[in-house]
């Protein structure tokens, strides 16, 4: 958006404080500290590409208000903010959960959300050292194969998880868990 | 606010020794809080100021309004006190100006409690999410102060499910609850609420973010005989609901006016409930679209005939996900309609036009931009009575098209003149239509413009907008809110200190050159409550021009200015019952500079009036810079200042050392890792506020 932006000052005709368009901040990290005097900026605007490089969505800008953004269904605003609920079910557990992947940053974030519904220990152990864990979690993919969580990058995980599970350690094996690194498509079996 | 909670009767009108006996006769309050008299077996000779002081109850029973209320408190002692028993309603505006300890105290006889948290700025994701305003605290004082509560509304709080469960289990006659701007509760919350609050007449959850707990929380209300639900409101729930536990529980509830249903009702499920319960007066249509696998079929209801039936209906919204073929479905009520809210529908002009057409009751309206100039001409051409209008930008974006211009402004200025009260967001603006709105529609109290491009000048002219903004403060004398966008000067604030005599609240953003034009807000706006303020470059020397006005705000908010750490510590100096909140920029921090200095600089400064001074659940981020913890007398202060870093806390332990007041010494440790947190945490007691 930034460089469609570059591209349409240059080119636009349109009237305005001479200089050039309208001044652009700096900004740092999308957020501003000490605002600096802008309205002599005009010779650095549209020129400088580092600056509008940097003039990206500013923090709370335009002022609506997040519940409404998260509803409007301009299509970019919901892809960003699109959420990716997958249910979560425990051995034990009275209640399907859900959580939403989109939230989480990678699996120890995640290992922290599911210990928080759950109320229990030991996801973010079982993700380290799956050998000796009480605690198996593990993930219904596009396929319908149950493979065993942080087996393969997070992204990828993203893509492809529909559902989860957290086993215990007892029913896990003889259920058919793809071994890790395993060539989907290949009929091999048993977990370890 | 009178600190005085002495509930006997003033000693330097009679002795001590009548006292004792003339509070007897006090003791006749039946249980619905009315004063009766003198208890006739207790029967004395009333003194006079007692009976002037039950007269004094008996007629301030008859106040509703709280200025009025707060104005007759501060006649005396004994008005008072007596105001303080007849005040049925409590508002507090600000949760941290008091404590729930202190407010209970004053106020024996409450009934409904509004609470208001966060500042409306932690709406646009410019205050870290974890600040505050927990409800928690109140709910426990709330509980055992008044024990017969009935409503509770609360705006921007922090909720628990377990807050819920305790309103719920509290208050036998809990009747109303209303959640605007809320978070931290879930479908869990309101299972609870359903399920024990037998009395429930009110259920409005506004804005509000619901957690999904995959709670059947509409089955939680009792399955069987008449409910007293009068208002269910749950459009911001995101998650799905148990429909025929939702048809069940609407024809069980005659008494229901208001419904506003989720996006996850479709069109087909509204209309069952439609034709159960015709009797409604605000209506929320949900997703107003085919549920997911329903085709568009021969077999569909008859839409129009559930709408015209509903012959109450005066407030429609909803249509979440519209399918615009349905629309003619709600032409039967709009000529009854007071309120529209299509801000959710994505529909143009020609949508618009069929609708709007027969409006001519209209007195609220709020939609996208999607229906452009030309819509807004519309609804400007019928809507004679408009009262409230606000247009919404479907595309937040700086650099997005902008259907909508100062044309549509010009449009609804000519036709609509008695408006009161606009929120318009667009891309481009004219003085001159700012100008004709300041004009044609005097009677304007809020006057809300967000030009989306920072710094946006007049598009025809090249002006900066001061004479827009200039004229709406000076035609417009009843403005009491006002929010400025585009391209701004000093000039600009020097017409609002000049004229906007009556504006209570003032949101500012990119705007201004210099110091001069705070001031002249600060010095020239003598009703100001609440000010808040972005990336305006304004400082220290303007700050200290309020000086004399903050302890009648309820509040200032800046982020992004030429504040200064030692700006703000003066004014924390000079006003012991400021609470000077200084909040600090994360993502800056996240740098590994700590070790070398203390980075003072922050983002944010939000102060408020308080009676309790710094509280005590301020997150880490925040510094609390207040008068009142100085006279500890210590000579070695540790200091902890703690950076928030995205994936860890890091922690600088600086230790100074005091001598008369004086800060000698000052050497600073190496960060400390989380796990040093327990170990700060008993410090705890060392650590001041400093200045």
């Amino acid at each position: 958006m930034e460089k469609e932006g570059l591209g349409l000052e240059i080119t636009e005709l349109r009237l305005g404080l001479p200089g050039g368009s309208a001044p652009i901040l700096v900004d740092k990290n999308e957020k501003k500290r000490v605002f600096s005097d802008i309205s002599d900026d005009h010779e650095n605007s549209s020129t400088d590409w580092k600056l509008t490089q940097t003039k990206n969505q500013v923090v709370g800008w335009p002022p609506v208000c997040s519940y409404r953004r998260k509803n409007s269904f301009h299509e970019k605003d919901r892809l960003e903010t699109s959420k990716m609920y997958v249910k979560v079910s425990m051995d034990g557990a009275p209640f399907l959960r859900k959580v939403d992947l989109s939230m989480h940053e990678g699996y120890s974030d995640l290992a922290v959300a599911l210990e928080k519904l759950f109320d229990c220990f030991g996801i973010g152990e079982a993700l380290k050292d799956a050998e000796n864990s009480e605690q198996v979690p593990i993930y219904e993919d596009k396929d319908g194969d149950w493979m065993l969580v942080g087996d393969v990058p997070w992204e990828m995980f993203f893509e492809s998880c529909k559902r989860l599970r957290i086993m215990k350690r007892s029913e896990a094996k003889g259920f058919g868990l793809q071994p890790k690194g395993s060539h989907k498509g290949n009929s091999k079996d048993v977990a370890k | 606010m009178s600190k005085d909670d002495d509930r006997s009767p003033p000693l330097d009108l009679r002795g001590a020794d009548i006292a004792e006996s003339s509070s007897k006769t006090r003791n006749c309050v039946t249980g619905s809080g009315h004063v009766t008299g003198m208890n006739p077996m207790e029967f004395q000779a009333p003194y006079p100021d007692q009976v002037l002081e039950n007269v004094l109850e008996n007629v301030l029973q008859f106040l509703t309004s709280r200025r009025d209320r707060n104005a007759a408190s501060l006649v005396c002692k004994s008005w008072c006190r007596v105001e303080a028993l007849t005040r049925s309603e409590l508002f507090i505006g600000n949760c941290y100006s008091v404590s729930p300890k202190r407010a209970t105290a004053r106020f024996s006889r409450v009934r409904a409690v509004a609470i208001k948290g966060r500042p409306r700025f932690a709406d646009f994701n410019l205050m870290p999410p974890e600040w505050g305003a927990h409800f928690k605290p109140w709910v426990a004082a709330l509980g055992s102060a008044y024990p017969w509560l009935e409503k509770v509304y609360l705006k921007r709080m922090s909720v628990t499910d377990e807050d819920l469960k305790h309103l719920a289990e509290y208050f036998p006659s809990f009747k109303e609850l209303v959640l605007v701007c809320c978070d931290g509760f879930g479908t869990r919350g309101l299972a609870v609420i359903a399920k024990k609050c037998r009395q429930l007449r009110v259920l409005d959850l506004i804005e509000s973010e619901v957690a999904d707990s995959d709670m059947d929380w509409i089955g939680e209300f009792p399955e069987s005989g008449i409910t007293c639900l009068e208002s269910l409101i749950f459009d911001c729930v995101e998650s799905p609901i148990n429909f025929e536990a939702l048809e069940r529980l609407v024809v069980r509830s005659p008494s229901l006016k208001k419904l506003r249903l989720n996006r996850f009702v479709s069109i087909g499920q509204l209309y069952r409930l439609m034709v159960r319960a015709p009797q409604l007066t605000h209506l929320g249509t949900g997703s107003f679209s085919l549920a997911e696998g329903v085709a568009h079929g021969d077999q569909e209801p008859d839409y129009e005939s559930a709408f015209a039936a509903c012959k109450s209906l005066v407030c429609l919204s909803g249509f979440r996900e519209i399918a615009t073929d349905y629309l003619s479905a709600i032409y039967a009520v709009c000529a009854n309609l007071t309120s529209l809210n299509l801000s959710y529908a994505n529909i143009n002009a020609e949508q618009l036009k069929t609708v709007i057409f027969h409006c001519h009751k209209l007195q609220t309206f709020w939609v996208l931009d999607t229906i452009c100039d030309e819509g807004l001409q519309a609804a400007a051409a019928t809507c004679k009575d408009l009262r409230e209008l606000r247009v919404f930008p479907i595309d937040a974006r700086e650099d997005s098209e902008g259907p909508v211009s100062e044309v549509g402004l010009q449009a609804i200025s000519e036709g609509c003149r008695k408006l009161q009260s606009i929120l318009y967001f667009c891309q481009h603006m004219t003085n001159a239509a700012v100008i004709a709105m300041s004009n044609n529609c005097p009677d304007l109290e809020v006057f809300r413009l967000c030009i989306m491009g920072r710094h946006r000048p007049d598009h025809l002219t090249g002006q900066p907008m001061d004479e827009g903004f200039g004229a709406i403060v000076k035609n417009c004398k009843k403005l009491t809110r006002l929010a400025v966008s585009g391209l701004l000067t000093d000039q600009a604030f020097s017409y609002i200190g000049r004229y906007g005599k009556l504006v209570r609240t003032l949101s500012v953003a990119f705007a201004g050159n210099s110091d001069r034009g705070l001031k002249y807000v600060l010095e020239g706006c003598p009703r100001l409550q609440k000010l808040e303020i972005r990336d305006s470059p304004f400082g220290d020397e303007a700050l200290r021009s309020g000086l004399h006005h903050y302890y009648n705000m309820r509040f200032l908010w800046m982020s992004s200015c030429s504040l200064s750490p030692q700006g703000c510590r003066e004014i924390a100096r000079a006003l012991p019952r400021l609470v000077v909140e200084v909040i600090k920029d994360e993502a800056e921090v996240n740098r590994g500079e700590c070790e070398e200095h203390i980075d003072d600089a922050f983002d944010i400064l939000y102060m408020y009036r308080s009676l309790e001074g710094p509280r005590d659940d301020a997150p880490h981020f925040v510094q609390e810079h207040s008068k009142q913890k100085q006279g500890i007398g210590l000579s070695n202060i540790v200091l902890l200042i703690i950076y928030p870093s995205m994936k860890r806390w890091r922690f600088g332990l600086e230790e100074l050392e005091v001598q008369n007041g004086e800060f000698t010494k000052f050497s600073s440790m190496p960060p400390v890792e989380k796990q040093e947190l327990a170990f700060t945490r008993e410090k705890k007691k060392n650590l001041v506020c400093l200045f």
